[in-house]
């Protein structure tokens, strides 16, 4: 075994456990985690294909946000687990029926007879100063650009509907203007009193 | 004498089998890097109470040696002697796994920062892709041991955080893209070199406003002071690690310094040209000590550990919304502006890259 199959075998092993334990563990803060462990050995994957940028980008968007998020909105929750776990036996076989056709769907796809050495050849393997980050970048916005703009407005339309969604005005709420509190002055503000002391 | 000691040794390093070279001479790299770095995580703490008691018109820490510079030992021995307490009802694999989650990225990082002309352990060409990468990594030990101690404070520190340091990843890689715009690589030593030529030929000039929002975000990236809500002391008592003790809190505490010393490093190879002299083209290239070398890049990190001190001895702490204000409201305009500006620079060729 060369050593870039061992380290192919350790991070996908790492992977399949990491996938494995999203949805094994009775915890959902160590199904979450599961799964970022699980990125963190794909990207490792990635790196053995010179991939780098796309590697790179799974650890920084994935791990570094998505997951975070999620982290997030999961620690909160307060999930009752005996609770969800009721209609267990009455839901498995509609489960076992899904799980089915996923599998099936997947084999069809993925199957061994589509991918393998033997019908797709291994990729050239390129030189050292080979840039992964420039091929994309040159393909990205010459060949692919109009998908690649097209992408970026869905994006965009997501990120307005999100906020439009929560953005709600509440009158009792009371903002503070950051501009308006530098521009204020002490004459604005401060009036001195001249008297005379009282007399006894 | 030496001579034969040094063929020995060499003729031990040749008979090795290849993978054992690659990973001893890594090792040895990983070593050299890494020691200096805790003993100037130590002395960073040691600096940080001396600046701050002297900018409060104290004296800092003064008993422990003489002027008190072994300070920062005896308070290591003190935190390995003490005893770790794990909470009752706490996730015990996850709470002792939330430092490791804190320091490993802080020191990865180290790998691709080049400290002189190649001296690099890892000359990737994606570096700051990886460092951008590994930095929004640590929130996670923050995160993990918020929930992991199970206790009221440690979660809201832990939320404040994550909330924090993604608002400000998205200004800071915005800041970074600026950067390798006008480096045309991503790759460190070659942004360095592209900075070549004198002080005015440093990044800082034309990047102005990123180098603004890349250091203010650095300070909020690792949740010092203006930007401690995580562990505001007058609001939730310790933040994240309020139940930690011993060397649990150590390793936090190390992350934390590592982090600060790597933001200041970035900085300065960002936007001050890393070991670049600032007197390039005055003075010979060859002279030792004005010329080109790893003491000016260390010099200019010393000076931006400083500037993390000296913000932390000057500003009152931010209030939550107000963080939240500055980095979305303020931050990432400003840095998609620059970048547009830079893009009309770029098409003028004024700057970094006139032809």
């Amino acid at each position: 075994m060369s050593f870039l199959e061992i380290v192919f075998y350790v991070f996908s092993g790492v992977m399949i456990l990491g996938a494995v334990g999203v949805i094994a563990s009775r915890n959902p803060v160590h199904s979450a985690l599961s799964l970022v462990l699980t990125f963190f050995a794909t990207s490792g994957v990635w790196l053995l294909l010179e991939a780098e940028f796309l590697a790179i980008t799974l650890v920084l968007v994935y791990v570094g946000a998505v997951m975070v998020l999620f982290l997030f909105v999961v620690m909160m929750l307060d999930i009752n687990v005996t609770k969800m776990r009721e209609g267990f036996m009455r839901f498995l076989p509609v489960g076992i029926l899904i799980a089915l056709l996923l599998l099936m769907q997947m084999v069809l796809v993925v199957g061994p007879e589509n991918f393998g050495l033997d019908v797709i050849a291994e990729p050239a393997r390129h030189a050292a100063d080979y840039n992964n980050t420039k091929q994309l970048g040159k393909v990205l916005y010459t060949d692919y650009v109009y998908p690649f703009e097209i992408a970026s407005v869905i994006l965009l339309v997501a990120i307005v509907a999100a906020i439009a969604l929560t953005m709600r005005r509440r009158p009792e709420t009371k903002y503070q203007t950051p501009a308006k509190q530098i521009m204020v002055k002490k004459e604005d503000r401060l009036r001195i009193v001249k008297m005379d002391a009282e007399k006894k | 004498m030496i001579e034969t000691v040094i063929s020995f040794a060499m003729s031990i390093w040749e008979w090795l089998p290849l993978w054992a070279q690659a990973l001893f001479g890594n090792l040895f790299f990983i070593v050299i890097i890494m020691v200096p770095l805790m003993l100037s995580v130590a002395y960073v703490t040691y600096a940080e109470r001396k600046i701050i008691g002297y900018m409060q018109v104290r004296i800092g820490p003064n008993r422990v040696g003489p002027k008190g510079w072994l300070q920062p030992i005896a308070d290591a021995v003190k935190l390995m002697f003490k005893e770790i307490i794990i909470p009752t009802n706490a996730n015990r694999f996850l709470f002792l796994g939330a430092p490791i989650l804190s320091i490993a990225p802080a020191l990865a990082a180290w790998a691709v920062i080049p400290f002189n002309d190649g001296w690099v352990l890892a000359d990737v060409n994606a570096a700051l892709l990886y460092i951008l990468a590994l930095t929004s990594m640590g929130v996670y030990g923050v995160i993990v041991a918020g929930w992991a101690s199970n206790s009221k404070y440690a979660m809201m520190g832990a939320l404040r955080s994550a909330a924090q340091v993604v608002s400000y990843e998205i200004a800071m890689g915005f800041a970074l893209v600026g950067v390798l715009m006008a480096g045309g690589s991503l790759n460190l030593g070659d942004i360095i070199a592209k900075q070549q030529g004198g002080v005015s030929d440093w990044f800082i000039w034309p990047l102005f406003p990123l180098f603004f929002v890349y250091f203010i975000s650095g300070v909020a990236e690792t949740n010092r002071a203006p930007f401690d809500v995580a562990e505001g002391e007058s609001e939730i008592v310790a933040g994240f690690h309020v139940d930690y003790s011993g060397m649990a809190f150590a390793v936090f505490f190390l992350a934390e310094y590592a982090n600060i010393i790597l933001i200041a490093a970035l900085t300065s190879i960002l936007f001050f040209g890393g070991w670049l002299s600032p007197l390039e083209g005055l003075v010979a290239s060859d002279s030792l000590l004005l010329g080109n070398g790893m003491h000016w890049f260390l010099a200019k990190t010393a000076f931006f550990i400083f500037m993390f001190l000296w913000l932390r001895a000057t500003f009152p702490r931010y209030r939550y919304d107000q963080i939240m204000r500055l980095g979305w409201k303020v931050f990432i305009p400003v840095t998609i502006v620059w970048i547009f500006v830079e893009a009309v620079m770029a098409v003028m060729q004024i700057g970094p890259w006139a032809v």
